[in-house]
């Protein structure tokens, strides 16, 4: 299951650490951020909550970048 | 710029404006140290927030933290010294205007870039009961009737149920040349109506049509980094620590060595200053910002002329690409087949097609159709009679009296008609009139137009082999290739046993040479993505295509494979300029920093400098495009 968010943030190496996150984070199988056009590619894995992974997936991404938001 | 923007902009003036104040202002200690205070505040408190939140969330190493500790190192060494305050504001101020530019850069790319493919449909004209009425293109239903003015985009696939015109498709393939539709004709959606008014019936729902496809795919083009870009953020990940600890080094390590050892002053001011400087020079932002930014700029520039690249994997490899390998139908042929010669004829040429074209009038098999074109004219069917079709053979029929025979060798041989052979390549046609042979006419694939000259650029860009293969018969094939100038050619191949020969050729290469297939998306999904990049042309509407391919040409034309190189190479020697350039430039700087050569304004200039320089060139790519984008505009 793959899904597309659309993200908000300031720097590239801001959106890697988020990349990182995202990835680290229990339920998410891949993630890909792109800086340039602000969109975060989030690849689930099989059976997973779709919404309680990406509520884990914000939080994860706030600690790294506090100044992010992702659009559910 | 945007409110954010704007904001720093003001505190980046505010503080220049305090600067110049308090250089006039005669002050000494604490009174100083407040006064200098405002300015550093102003320009940096949200970077002091940012580094200290970093800090107590443990993600402690980046830039924020970089500029904080050098700037409170900075003040603090000035303090002991009642020193000066201004490099620690400096190397702030400098840090903003360097993050004030690359936002707005960023931004201005981001913008550039939707503007090319601005090929959203913002509304459609339909026609309720005689009325029409604009609404969003989202809402209206497979079958419905919409009209669309000159000047208006097609927003919805459709077929013409009124109205004939011209239509600009060059925003989805950019092909500047208008294309004609006629009552009948399938028009698609993104396309703009230029000269008449036209009635369409719909064929797709708006998340099905071609322009929103289109923008799927270029928007979602960055699910796959390429190896540049991942070489970043990996060495981003390493580097900002690895330069911490560096700091760290040269502040305690030489006072050390020179207390115990050399017996000296250890200099402990000297050295804690270099560390910080040391820290300012560091910032990876040059690297880290410019490297993404020539890949979208990439891929944004190339899809404006008709060239959708899935990820920025996928431009850098083609960057590498040594062996093309085409499918020959559809890809360097028309796929479509007309009459390409008439041999040996005893009559009139335009007299045999008639007759041909008479005789195969019932029929609605692919060679009667190219009769009929290559006659051109209006057949009159009352004038045949007695149609006999030969099933695999072909036909004989009344034509104005006479028999006509129309068939191949076995359709002559059965009737016993002697008749000279043709060595021409293609499907030949023997006609015969009462029993005598009159000519014969050749009908064939034709080759694209472009097809040489897109082989010769290829050649030219680099390409070590170009090979070609085809389901196709031998003869046919061969004269193909011969014409093209195509290295190797398999013919008569099974789809399955193009994946062989393809697996084949990959298995021969060097691993760092990269294997390009391009196919027309019909039956070739196996191949596109067993290659290393799959290119589907012509793809508009095939869903299948441009699932399994990697590349994606919107219209046919074989030339847009070596201009997707050309791009590539492009974008990626500006991506090398900016990694060796900011690199090679930090290091030197570096050093620099670490014997007392260089000071903290030094540090800053370079740091920032680096990444404008390095971001200037990353937009270079998107100058370059933008710039024939204008010119094909002005043709229109």
């Amino acid at each position: 299951m793959k899904k597309i968010y659309k993200i908000e943030v300031d720097c590239a190496n801001c959106a890697n650490k988020m990349e990182e996150a995202a990835k680290k984070t229990a339920g998410v199988k891949d993630a890909v951020v792109n800086f340039m056009t602000l969109k975060m590619n989030v690849e689930f894995e099989d059976g997973a909550d779709i919404d309680s992974v990406m509520q884990e997936v914000i939080k994860n991404c706030k600690i790294v970048e506090d100044d992010c938001e992702i659009y559910l | 710029m945007t409110k954010k923007q704007k904001k720093v902009l003001y505190r980046i003036i505010i503080t220049i404006i305090l600067m110049v104040a308090l250089a006039w202002i005669p002050s000494k200690g604490v009174v100083r140290f407040v006064l200098y205070m405002v300015p550093y505040f102003v320009i940096g408190y949200d970077i002091l927030r940012k580094a200290v939140k970093g800090i107590i969330k443990k993600q402690v190493f980046d830039e924020n933290f970089l500029m904080a500790v050098a700037t409170v190192g900075a003040i603090a060494i000035a303090i002991t010294t009642d020193g000066d305050y201004m490099e620690a504001i400096a190397v702030m101020l400098f840090y903003q205007i360097g993050e004030l530019f690359q936002s707005y850069a960023v931004g201005k790319s981001r913008k550039n870039i939707s503007e090319l493919m601005d090929i959203r449909p913002d509304y459609a004209n339909v026609e309720v009961n005689g009325v029409l009425e604009q609404v969003d293109p989202d809402e209206v239903h497979v079958g419905s009737f919409i009209v669309i003015q000159p000047g208006e985009k097609i927003p919805l696939d459709g077929t013409i149920v009124e109205g004939n015109t011209t239509l600009n498709t060059s925003a989805l393939t950019g092909e500047s040349v208008p294309r004609d539709a006629r009552l009948g004709d399938e028009v698609i959606s993104g396309c703009i109506n230029m000269t008449g008014l036209i009635k369409v019936k719909t064929s797709k729902e708006f998340g099905e049509s071609t322009v929103s496809k289109i923008l799927d795919l270029v928007e979602n083009s960055s699910s796959k980094k390429s190896r540049s870009e991942n070489f970043i953020s990996r060495f981003a990940k390493y580097y900002t620590p690895a330069v911490c600890y560096s700091a760290l080094a040269l502040a305690i390590l030489p006072p050390i060595v020179r207390m115990l050892f050399m017996g000296a002053d250890p200099e402990w001011g000297v050295w804690v200053y270099r560390a910080l400087a040391f820290l300012v020079t560091s910032c990876p932002c040059a690297l880290v910002i410019s490297i993404p930014l020539s890949f979208f700029a990439g891929i944004g520039g190339a899809s404006r002329e008709g060239i959708l690249v899935k990820g920025s994997n996928y431009l850098e490899a083609l960057s590498q690409a040594k062996y093309v390998v085409f499918d020959k139908t559809g890809t360097v042929t028309q796929g479509v087949f007309e009459v390409t010669g008439v041999y040996h004829n005893q009559i009139p040429q335009e007299e045999l097609l008639e007759y041909a074209a008479l005789a195969e009038s019932y029929s609605t098999h692919p060679i009667s159709k190219s009769l009929k074109k290559a006659y051109g004219k209006r057949l009159d069917m009352e004038k045949v009679s007695d149609v006999k079709e030969i099933s695999g053979n072909g036909v004989t029929a009344q034509v104005l009296g006479k028999t006509v025979a129309v068939g191949n060798e076995k359709l002559m041989n059965a009737l016993l008609i002697s008749f000279e052979k043709t060595d021409a390549v293609g499907t030949i046609v023997y006609v015969a009139i009462d029993g005598r042979f009159v000519g014969s006419i050749v009908i064939s694939d034709k080759v694209k137009p472009t097809a040489k000259e897109a082989m010769e650029a290829l050649k030219r860009s680099g390409m070590k082999r170009l090979v070609m293969l085809t389901g196709d018969a031998k003869s046919v094939a061969d004269s193909v290739a011969m014409e093209l100038g195509i290295d190797e050619v398999h013919s008569e191949l099974l789809p399955a046993d193009k994946v062989t020969q393809v697996e084949r050729l990959l298995e021969e290469k060097n691993a760092k040479e990269k294997l390009i297939f391009v196919g027309d998306g019909v039956n070739d999904a196996p191949v596109l993505s067993r290659a290393d990049i799959g290119i589907a042309m012509g793809a508009i509407g095939s869903d299948a295509a441009i699932e399994a391919a990697d590349i994606v040409l919107m219209d046919d034309n074989p030339l847009k494979i070596a201009r997707a190189i050309q791009i590539s190479k492009k974008c990626i020697s500006i991506v090398y300029e900016n990694i060796y350039f900011a690199i090679g430039v930090k290091l030197l700087c570096l050093l620099f920093v670490a014997i007392g050569i260089a000071n903290m304004w030094f540090a800053i200039f370079a740091d920032v400098g680096v990444m404008v320089i390095a971001v200037l060139n990353a937009t270079r790519t998107l100058g370059i495009f933008n710039r024939t984008a204008k010119k094909e505009n002005a043709h229109v």
